[in-house]
């Protein structure tokens, strides 16, 4: 006599788990044939660029498409080579990564964290993109490095410039080349001091979102260091265009210094409304009423016009500066382009190198081969001096400039004039630093 | 009381796009019964004008500077404006300084012609329709501007400032008693201000005062009756669009110095200024420009650091508060007209 296990109950629970394990997308499982993540088994090997194509930063995702056509121009072996010349590491040969030819697909984030996921997604899934790199907003960078630590792919983050990214929203898939708030601030500290001495009033407006919040903690932590007392700080909404009511009580706050925690077209704004008040005419306090912006882009610097003249912040990179990495980079990409590159084309264009280079030293495009080889990597030759990615939060520490819009420009180029190098040592903070505070790297994930 | 006035100031000039917008919209709706959702992005070609007059004026020509280099170390090609060249250095640099109030005279024509081709082209063919496929094919008209514009001018604010003579702020506060810097105010605020209080008093003359406007305003009231009297009230409705949209585009070509140009800009005013028209009063050309200025102020009454710290986040959602209450408390907004959009 045959006894028969299967119950009703034991069907339903299999059938269950059967159904749950086939409706997970597939972007969270891998193929078990696969080591990892769209592991490449072809000729080529296919990197998925994520910029902003529509939106109001298009203009800046457009520089950084051009300079990810070129770094994928270079890494196959084409132009001029531009920083794999002056790049410290020379594991890159100019015959692809590992061997196989380099190939991109691109998304639009459009500025918005889902539709920035969505396309993400799309070229990870469809499209087998073993990478994910780009973006403009650090909103949408958070966004994309939680999904990719998901779907098991490395993230190389371009512009985003909140502590958040590489701290409480850090991830072990996730590896930023730019800059952040706390190091424009520490940048600009001293300088501020030598300039506008240590007696100074501050009123702060504010982009109400995670960059803007964290820019001012940082801005405010330095400047407060050095004496400064903080009048005011308000926040203002990212969709406000006119910031008048906002600037109008300035003058009468006592404030001395306006700085700006705004980007892009709210800095361009807020900008030009706070000199049409005429702030930077008058005296306050006995003192020139001042103006500061901490997080400069050239593409912003123009749209301000010459508003921007005098006025101090601090910037990843300029295409002014005279290394041999910067000097090769902005001579492939004029001649290519026409124009110098931007900071965005720069911190995309030396991100992509890295993790080319990564693979190499790696041998292998499994990302925690890939992780590996990045974390306490030491380079040189990309056009911020000896840089670190550190290995404890995955950020660069480099060489930081300050930059002044520059009085008399010579082109529509030359905006911004660098008037200090701060030492990397100088934005350099532990990783347990309160501003970087709450979260964890955790593990890498591999998709596998 | 010093910061209480600067806050009027300010919503006066925040109050006189949005009358300017607003008034436009009710034009067209209260003649061609149209809801335009386009009427934005006629603001936004009213400041691309500006920027295509600017960037006319500033067509150069290149000769190349041995002494100096350019970025990748080659000869500067240095450029000088045509205007430079025709009229010399300080006259070609006074008429490009000027480009902004010169650009009026370009977009009248320009933005006429706009409204007719829009109106003629494609709203004509919704007349008859429902409110919601007009609101969707003009919405959709309106996407479709703005990344035309995008497409030849980019993404980023494009800089159209001000005369230089009318740079600057100027103190207010001190001619009428307060201590200095208590009340300073742009001079091209207060520029666009009287602008647009002369075009609104304008567009209400030509209706008031004019045999053209009689008849608009008797088309307004009763298009039937007026059709019947044998008048072509379509051929004049359509001339109204043409007004409305040249309306739109004056306070555009003006508004730019104040925020530089950017292809989103007609969107950002867009939806303020239809709770405008609901709140003046669906059809009322007085309760447009009334609501306008009141909700300009109240706006920026609501951005003050006092109203912020009370109510967080009250300076984003004031003006649909106020929408809500007057619409629950006159359901018709401030003048509104029994029979209009009740059917």
């Amino acid at each position: 006599m045959s006894k028969n296990d299967v119950t009703r109950r034991g069907v339903l629970k299999t059938g269950a788990i059967a159904g749950a394990g086939v409706a997970l997308p597939t972007i969270f499982t891998a193929s078990s044939a696969a080591a990892y993540m769209n592991e490449p088994t072809g000729g080529s090997v296919t990197l998925g660029f994520n910029v902003p194509q529509t939106g109001p930063y298009a203009d800046e995702g457009a520089d950084e498409l051009r300079a990810y056509e070129l770094a994928v121009e270079h890494l196959n072996g084409g132009g001029d080579g531009g920083m794999l010349g002056t790049f410290s590491s020379k594991a890159l040969k100019g015959n692809g990564i590992l061997g196989k030819k380099v190939e991109f697909v691109t998304g639009d984030t459009q500025t918005k964290s889902d539709a920035a996921r969505a396309s993400a997604k799309s070229m990870i899934e469809k499209d087998g993109a073993i990478m994910i790199t780009g973006g403009s907003s650090s909103g949408v960078a958070i966004a994309v490095q939680g999904l990719c630590q998901e779907a098991g792919v490395i993230f190389m983050a371009g512009l985003t410039h909140s502590n958040d990214t590489t701290g409480k929203d850090k991830k072990a898939n996730g590896f930023r080349h730019f800059f952040n708030a706390y190091m424009s601030g520490a940048a600009l500290a001293p300088v501020l001091a030598a300039r506008y001495g240590n007696d100074r009033k501050a009123y702060h407006l504010t982009a109400d979102y995670t960059w803007g919040w964290t820019q001012e903690e940082s801005i405010k932590a330095a400047t407060e260091a050095l004496g400064w007392e903080t009048v005011n700080a308000v926040k203002t909404p990212l969709a406000a265009t006119d910031f008048s009511s906002y600037i109008a009580p300035v003058l009468n706050s006592g404030a001395d210094v306006l700085i700006l925690n705004h980007y892009g077209g709210n800095m361009v704004n807020s900008l030009t409304n706070a000199v049409q008040f005429g702030l930077r005419e008058k005296m306050v306090n006995g003192k020139q009423f001042e103006i500061v912006v901490p997080l400069y882009s050239r593409l912003m610097a123009k749209g301000a016009g010459e508003n921007v003249k005098g006025i101090l912040g601090s910037t990843n990179w300029h295409w002014s500066l005279q290394d041999e990495g910067s000097k090769a980079f902005v001579k492939s990409f004029g001649t290519k382009y026409g124009f110098p590159p931007s900071q965005a084309a720069h911190t995309v264009y030396c991100q992509t190198l890295l993790y080319a280079d990564a693979c190499e030293r790696a041998g292998t495009f499994n990302p925690c081969g890939v992780g590996q080889a990045l974390e306490g990597f030491e380079f040189d030759g990309l056009g911020n001096g000896p840089t670190l990615y550190r290995a404890d939060d995955h950020q660069c520490f480099k060489d930081v400039l300050v930059v002044r819009g520059k009085e008399n420009p010579t082109s529509e180029f030359d905006l911004l004039e660098v008037v200090e190098v701060t030492p990397a040592a100088q934005v350099t903070y532990p990783p347990d630093h309160p501003m970087f505070a709450g979260g964890e790297l955790g593990t890498c994930n591999p998709g596998a | 009381m010093d910061a209480l006035l600067l806050q009027i100031l300010n919503g006066l000039d925040k109050g006189s796009a949005y009358a300017l917008i607003a008034l436009g919209l009710t034009l067209i709706f209260g003649t061609l019964g149209v809801v335009n959702f386009a009427h934005g992005a006629l603001f936004m070609i009213g400041a691309f004008c500006a920027v295509t007059v600017q960037r006319f004026l500033n067509l150069s020509f290149e000769t190349i500077d041995e002494t100096q280099k350019d970025f990748l170390g080659n000869p500067l090609k240095v450029k000088t404006p045509y205007v430079e060249s025709w009229f010399g250095p300080d006259l070609g640099a006074g008429i490009i300084d000027w480009s902004v109030p010169l650009a009026i005279l370009f977009a009248i024509p320009i933005m006429v012609l706009v409204g007719f081709v829009m109106e003629r082209g494609l709203i004509k063919h919704f007349y008859k329709r429902e409110h919601a496929d007009q609101i969707l094919v003009t919405f959709g008209l309106a996407i479709v501007l703005q990344e035309v514009v995008k497409y030849f001018f980019g993404a980023n604010p494009i800089q159209t400032p001000e005369p230089n003579m009318l740079r600057g702020s100027v103190d207010l506060g001190m001619m009428v008693g307060f201590q200095a810097n208590a009340i300073i105010y742009p001079i091209w605020r207060l520029v666009y201000f009287f602008f647009a209080i002369g075009i609104i008093g304008g567009v209400f003359a030509f209706l008031q005062f004019t045999t053209f406007g009689m008849v608009v305003r008797a088309g307004m009231a009763d298009r039937e009756t007026v059709g019947l009297l044998g008048i072509n009230i379509d051929r004049r409705f359509t001339i109204m669009f043409g007004v409305a949209s040249a309306v739109a585009g004056l306070a555009g070509v003006m508004y730019g110095p104040l925020n530089p140009p950017n292809y989103h800009m007609g969107m950002d005013f867009l939806v303020l200024s239809f709770v405008v028209v609901v709140v003046g009063g669906m059809g009322s050309l007085p309760g447009a420009v009334l609501a306008g200025f009141l909700l300009g102020i109240l706006e920026s009454f609501a951005s003050t650091t006092w109203a912020t710290t009370t109510i967080p986040g009250i300076n984003q959602i004031i003006i649909y508060l106020v929408a809500i209450i007057i619409l629950l408390t006159r359901p018709r907004g401030l003048m509104g007209r029994k029979g209009v959009m009740e059917d």
